[in-house]
């Protein structure tokens, strides 16, 4: 009797887990056939030239004796490069100012529509979000109308007060001139998301608050700032893996601010140039590698230094 | 939800006019380009350069001729490159979402062996800097003879990692087990399960991976710059560039050149323009899915 049952509790174990076995072949097959198709995509067209990229940066094309292999030495000559430091060095300084403001006038704008409705509030809301539509190119080009001198409107208005418009295209105030259209760019961006994400807090959070006796500013700075922190984090690291990336605009403004942006002015652009500019793919693809070894090292330690790792992921 | 709506009509309406004021000086900063572009995409050469005001219209204002101008000059390339545009921004972006609502499905829903070490190189590759493939991808086109044709163009834009972390959030938590399990039972394959009830749920998140990744491939320059010599191939960034470039070269004899890409520039943001404002309600709920959790 007991062996019989024990008998029986034992097949119909094994019939179970012959089932699960089943399933669970089904489930690795269908998660496969569902992830398959972007992983080919993935390993084409990401990790492959990923690999390839590091195999042709240790290779050095010459004149004369043709291709040869060099190991690290393209890396050496980036490092040593002084094009490829100052252009590093410039969009890291660049990256240190961008960022921090764009972030800080759209967290403000943000605050500001999520506190205040109106239908002029709403329509600013859609305004402000608008250059975002608008590709980087053009966004840059309609920024170069802007800043010439012989159809800008900036020597009319400097007019008015009697003094001599800025020239963002000369070299003191390129820097500023970049910052202004990526901050433009870019704000309206990233006050949408923060804003989506100050929506998507409880507002009898808010009510307690005030019923502890807490001001709008504390509110603000003590619940809503605190609660959006992934958000904010979020859009750093995107910011901030785009602007040291730079290339779009400087090279669409290069034309008009001649003598001013170098063709490596960022290592992007260098890389571009070097590429395609003087056939030079292999030391172009050790700057493209270097540039995304910096990209990897910065968002690694922003992310370490905010401790939020887990939290973003 | 009677109790947020019942929150909401308790907090008195707030007007704070001084913050408004700011906003307005906000909305006038951020509207000065387009301005700016929409008055002086009127005028010919002459009004251009003829030292007028510049946040005002000339004279003559002759939108008209200048459309003509900018749709024959050199054969009619800009409504080629508008069209070329239109069509790398609807392949990429349609391709990119099938893919990315596929894989974020089958990372948020399947158990399958791999899937931690797969998700975690897909994570890595999101700060992979995109431009970084440009130049290993345009030796491997070269190679297959891929390069100066659209699927140079193309293929690279259906990558979009970011889309499928969006798409796994996104499923992981709006397609609950047991409604996928419930038609399971009822006898659905996988498939269907996955066509007309996940799919259904999801579908706030892939208007807006479809967005942003059509909005990515119509705005990409690096790429489509590197990869195509072919200016009837050009997509328009691509081509306003090229224009640039050239009226910026030969400044005294390409006045009339100028025009064009002004308008050019206005012409080409209409279209995105109207795509955002007629999809706001989609893309909104989707856009804080990324930020939040």
């Amino acid at each position: 009797m007991t062996l019989l049952t024990e008998e029986s509790a034992a097949s119909t174990q094994e019939k179970a887990h012959k089932v699960r076995g089943k399933v669970r072949l089904r489930e690795h097959l269908m998660g496969w056939l569902f992830v398959g198709p972007f992983g080919i995509v993935f390993l084409a067209l990401l990790i492959a030239p990923l690999a390839y990229a590091f195999y042709l940066s240790l290779w050095q094309k010459k004149l004369i004796g043709g291709t040869s292999f060099v190991f690290l030495g393209n890396y050496v000559k980036a490092f040593t490069d002084p094009t490829f430091l100052s252009g590093a060095w410039f969009v890291i300084r660049f990256s240190l100012v961008a960022i921090p403001l764009q972030i800080v006038i759209a967290l403000a704008m943000a605050l500001i529509l999520d506190a205040v409705t109106s239908l002029f509030t709403r329509f600013s809301r859609l305004m402000i979000f608008l250059p975002y539509a608008i590709p980087t190119v053009i966004g840059a080009v309609m920024w170069g109308f802007l800043y010439s001198k012989s159809f800008g409107p900036l020597s009319d208005i400097f007019g008015l007060f009697g003094a001599t418009a800025p020239d963002f295209f000369s070299s003191n105030l390129i820097f500023y001139g970049l910052i202004n259209v990526v901050t433009w760019q870019w704000a309206g961006y990233y006050m949408i998301i923060l804003y989506a994400a100050l929506q998507g807090i409880d507002p009898t959070l808010y009510e307690a608050a005030r019923m502890d006796g807490a001001g709008k500013w504390q509110i603000a700075l003590r619940i809503k700032i605190p609660l959006i922190a992934p958000a904010l984090l979020l859009i750093l690291v995107f910011s901030l893996i785009g602007t040291l990336q730079f290339f779009n605009e400087p090279q669409i403004l290069r034309y008009l601010a001649a003598g001013t942006i170098a063709p490596g002015f960022t290592p992007n652009m260098y890389a571009y140039q070097q590429a395609f500019g003087l056939a030079n793919f292999n030391y172009g693809s050790a700057i493209s590698f270097a540039l995304g070894g910096i990209v990897f090292v910065c968002v690694y330690a922003f992310l370490f230094f905010t401790r939020k790792r887990r939290s973003f992921f | 939800m009677t109790g947020s709506s019942g929150a909401g009509a308790r907090r008195r309406p707030q007007r704070h006019l001084p913050l408004q004021i700011f906003l307005g000086f906000l909305v006038v900063y951020f509207l000065v380009p387009f301005w700016w572009v929409a008055v002086n995409s009127s005028k010919d050469a002459p009004g251009l350069f003829g030292g007028g005001n510049t946040l005002w219209f000339a004279d003559r204002v002759d939108y008209f001729g200048n459309l003509q101008r900018l749709f024959t000059y050199d054969g009619g390339i800009y409504g080629r490159w508008i069209l070329n545009s239109t069509l790398y921004a609807f392949a990429g972006g349609i391709g990119a979402t099938i893919l990315a609502v596929m894989a974020g499905y089958g990372f948020a829903k399947y158990r399958f062996a791999g899937r931690r070490f797969s998700f975690s190189i897909l994570l890595g590759a999101l700060m992979v800097p995109a431009t970084a493939l440009v130049i290993p991808t345009f030796m491997m086109f070269s190679g297959l003879g891929l390069t100066n044709t659209i699927w140079a163009v193309i293929l690279p834009s259906l990558l979009n990692p970011f889309g499928v972390y969006l798409m796994h959030v996104y499923a992981r938590d709006a397609v609950p087990d047991e409604i996928l399990d419930a038609a399971r039972v009822d006898g659905a394959g996988e498939v269907r399960t996955f066509l007309q009830v996940a799919f259904p749920l999801m579908r706030p998140a892939v208007v807006t991976v479809l967005l942003l990744s059509a909005v990515a491939s119509w705005n990409n320059y690096f790429l489509p710059l590197a990869m195509l010599s072919d200016n009837r191939l050009f997509p328009v960034t691509v081509g306003l560039g090229l224009w640039q470039g050239i009226a910026s070269a030969n400044n005294a004899g390409s006045t009339s050149l100028w025009s064009l890409i002004i308008l050019g520039a206005l012409v080409s943001v209409v279209p995105l323009i109207i795509a955002f404002f007629t999809l706001q309600r989609h893309w909104r709920g989707g856009l804080s899915v990324g930020g939040l959790r």
